[in-house]
């Protein structure tokens, strides 16, 4: 299960993820910074703190707008992690390409 | 093929010895003759003639039961029909005696006692087999529902007229004999109780209901003829032809005719009910044919033209039609009958229009989605129209419309056949596409274990090696697929190249990336470049065929065991595990790098890290992917990193084979029961 609120603040797009982003879940995490990025606000902020469990799955959503964060020169970040979610974050290497801060003051 | 002749041959047997015994009767009656003339006593008993027609009688009775139980045909019509032509034949054949007789009354010959006897006998004859062949015959209408009782009745019944062939021995006559009289009586009325049993009526379809009157009553006729034509009351027989003053043949006629009365009576009071009776037996039938038709391969249009079809006749509808959503998207199919489109559509819109319309529960149904209509028409050809839901598996797909010129052309009775049959034909219809939907399983099943079969053959069965070090590899897909991958390439004499992979996601997607990864190895080792090289062309080249969401993390290894070291290159793969002999403690090979297909541009050059390592021996490589890692027990707990390298530590001792079971036990162990939902791999490497 993959809960997700999506707020807009003045200058920027909040995503709350809570549970786990498995395969069928991911889906709507997809949609949700489809969403943020269709809105063009060039910040996007990410809480994870609530975020169980990411698959290989969830990890693809995020690598897929890698290329757009670039293009757009949004600011996405990403706050939050678990020390387990951030180890599969590392080991894949995607902390080099997507800002990922610790708390909610840092993003 | 002798079990079949016998009672073919019984038959015959009986059939002979009764004819012999009726010319030893006749014979005998011409001696008596011979005998009375010449005032010459025979000495016979006079107990003999009436010992040759009492056998006479009982092979008849014999000669019957063999025919009667030879006849396949169970119709009621053809059992009457034989009986009728037995009557036709004996009447005719009696009638011509009777006439010839006449004619030759006044003649000498007309007073020739021999002649006289030999009428008699043959009329005795015919006229027995003819009592014995409907006896036989309304034994088995009447037991054509046996209960218990009935047949323990019957047999006390059949016993005592069996008996009474006998009673002629004793030489009383119904006129003089009490006893005569009494058993008569008692005979006859359990014949009449007996004769209460008309079931067989029920089964007859109008038509037959009137070719069995017409049958029956050509039988009572003869009856009554053979009776008034043969009947000589004791008293005034001569005494050469007593015997037919028998109780046997007394009781026969009595039972026969009286069954034959009741049947006359019954068949035709049940005359006007026979139409609902074959309307009952038509809807149990069209109810048989809707249960049945998936076994004979119809599809559900057939089902659905079953149901209209049966739906109208049950309930004498005019016309009615079918709308049936097949998919979500399509547009209703309507299948109408006995009305044209037009008409159809006049008819729809006066439903709408009409005020007076009466919601029915459905039985069978716990929702009101089952609830049928009924509707009164004004403005149209029909008065009422009803209609009905269809459902499968408890989702509406369509609705009849069944319409009636009558107003109020439904009643209840109506309406729960219609329910029923509505709901056997959801029932075919559902299981006609359950059987459908698991063929197509089967299908995909059998595509699935070939694909199963190609992908295992994508994995080496062997790893390449040489003397310095020992290897082994395996794999297990969460699936029928997966999307784990290793594979090794000999670059040169003392150069090896390994790889171990991971494609995000799982199942057939994964196996399909798997394969094109296989293919990139093989093609890309053959160049032997530099680990960073092969990154980079490796990335580019997937970069060209990933789906936008999926990437492949892999960690390339080159091994060369003349220099005795190895470089790896984590491409976003789960970090080695190393024992090293000399620290004797294992640890991971911790490193940067990116996941190949994150980043499809150039840059992804920029992320690539080389690393190199020197080898002892007795050092242990351990490759794995994070279905090992990642596997969590039923607390969501993950069997991580540090039982790994606590695994390894106390197992390094062992080979590679040893190495790899005693992880995978222990995973399952973790695990307990839980079953993995990931593919995982090992790889074990030892160095000698």
């Amino acid at each position: 299960m993959l809960d997700i609120v999506e707020t807009r603040e003045n200058n920027y797009i909040s995503i709350i993820v809570t549970g786990d982003a498995d395969a069928s879940s991911s889906i709507k995490l997809d949609k949700a910074i489809r969403w943020a990025f269709d809105e063009s606000l060039q910040k996007v902020i990410i809480d994870c703190t609530h975020l169980n469990y990411i698959s290989s799955a969830g990890l693809g959503v995020f690598m897929s707008y890698i290329q757009e964060i670039e293009q757009t020169q949004t600011t996405f970040i990403i706050y939050g992690l678990s020390e387990k979610v951030l180890n599969v974050f590392n080991i894949l290497g995607l902390d080099l390409l997507l800002t990922i801060e610790r708390t909610t003051e840092e993003a | 093929m002798k079990g079949k002749l016998a009672p073919r041959f019984y038959k015959r047997l009986s059939f002979a010895i009764a004819l012999l015994l009726w010319l030893a009767l006749t014979l005998l009656d011409f001696l008596d003759v011979l005998a009375s003339r010449s005032q010459v006593d025979l000495g016979l008993s006079p107990y003999l003639p009436l010992l040759l027609i009492d056998l006479f009688f009982i092979f008849v009775g014999l000669y019957f039961r063999f025919i009667i139980k030879q006849l396949e045909s169970t119709s009621f019509i053809d059992f009457l029909w034989r009986v009728f032509a037995t009557g036709l034949v004996a009447t005719l054949i009696s009638l011509a005696l009777g006439l010839f007789n006449e004619s030759i009354a006044d003649s000498a010959l007309g007073q020739n006692p021999f002649l006289e006897a030999l009428v008699y006998n043959i009329r005795l004859g015919l006229i027995s087999i003819f009592l014995i062949s409907t006896f036989t015959v309304w034994k088995k209408l009447i037991l054509y529902q046996k209960s218990k009782w009935l047949v323990i009745w019957w047999n006390i019944f059949e016993g005592s007229i069996l008996l009474s062939i006998l009673f002629n021995f004793t030489g009383n006559i119904l006129q003089t004999s009490l006893l005569f009289k009494v058993l008569f009586a008692a005979i006859t009325l359990m014949g009449l109780v007996l004769s209460a049993n008309l079931q067989w009526v029920a089964y007859l379809n109008f038509k037959q209901k009137w070719k069995s009157i017409l049958l029956i009553l050509l039988v009572t006729i003869y009856l009554g003829y053979f009776f008034t034509s043969i009947y000589i009351p004791g008293e005034e027989t001569s005494d050469l032809l007593n015997p037919i003053d028998n109780l046997y043949i007394l009781v026969l006629f009595a039972f026969l005719l009286i069954y034959s009365i009741f049947s006359l009576l019954v068949i035709v009071f049940n005359l006007p009910t026979s139409s609902v009776f074959e309307k009952k037996m038509e809807e149990a039938i069209n109810f048989q044919r809707l249960s049945q038709s998936i076994q004979q391969g119809e599809n559900e249009n057939q089902i659905f033209d079953i149901l209209l079809t049966s739906s109208m006749s049950a309930v004498y509808a005019d016309a009615g039609w079918l709308e049936v959503t097949k998919s979500d998207n399509d547009d209703p199919e309507i299948r109408r009958k006995n009305l044209s489109p037009t008409n159809c559509s006049e008819v729809l819109e006066q439903i709408g229009l009409s005020k007076q319309k009466t919601t029915l529960k459905n039985p069978l149904a716990k929702t009101t989605d089952h609830d049928q209509t009924l509707v009164v028409l004004k403005k149209s050809n029909f008065r009422s129209a009803l209609i009905v839901p269809l459902f499968i598996q408890d989702k509406i797909v369509g609705k009849m419309y069944l319409v009636n010129e009558l107003s109020d052309g439904f009643n209840k009775e109506m309406i729960n056949i219609i329910n029923t049959f509505a709901s056997q034909a959801s029932i075919s219809i559902e299981n006609f596409r359950l059987l459908g939907e698991a063929l197509e399983n089967e299908r995909y099943k059998k595509e699935l274990n070939i694909a199963k079969k190609v992908q295992r053959a994508l994995l080496p069965e062997k790893l390449d090696h040489d003397e310095t070090f020992e290897i082994h590899g395996f794999t297990q897909a969460a699936d029928e697929v997966g999307g784990d991958y290793y594979d090794s390439f000999k670059l040169g004499n003392h150069k090896f190249a390994l790889v171990i992979g991971d494609v995000s996601g799982k199942g057939t997607s994964a196996a399909f990336h798997m394969s094109q990864m296989k293919g990139i190895f093989q093609s890309l080792a053959q160049l032997d470049l530099p680990a960073t090289d092969f990154l980079v062309k490796a990335n580019k080249a997937l970069s060209a065929c990933l789906e936008k969401t999926s990437f492949i993390t892999l960690t390339y290894f080159v091994i060369d065991t003349e220099k005795r070291s190895f470089q790896f290159s984590r491409a976003g793969h789960c970090p080695t595990l190393y024992f090293s002999s000399e620290t004797g403690k294992a640890r991971f090979l911790e490193s940067k790098g990116l996941g190949l297909g994150i980043l499809r541009n150039d840059s992804f050059k920029n992320f690539v890290y080389v690393n190199e390592m020197s080898f002892q021996k007795n050092d242990v490589l351990v490759l794995y992917t994070d279905g090992i890692s990642e596997a969590s027990n039923h607390a969501g707990e993950e069997f991580g990193y540090e039982r790994m390298e606590q695994i390894l530590n106390d197992n390094a001792h062992f080979d590679p084979v040893s190495i790899q079971k005693t992880l995978i036990n222990k995973l399952f162990e973790f695990c307990q029961n839980k079953n993995l939902n990931d593919d995982y791999t090992i790889v074990v490497i030892k160095f000698k």
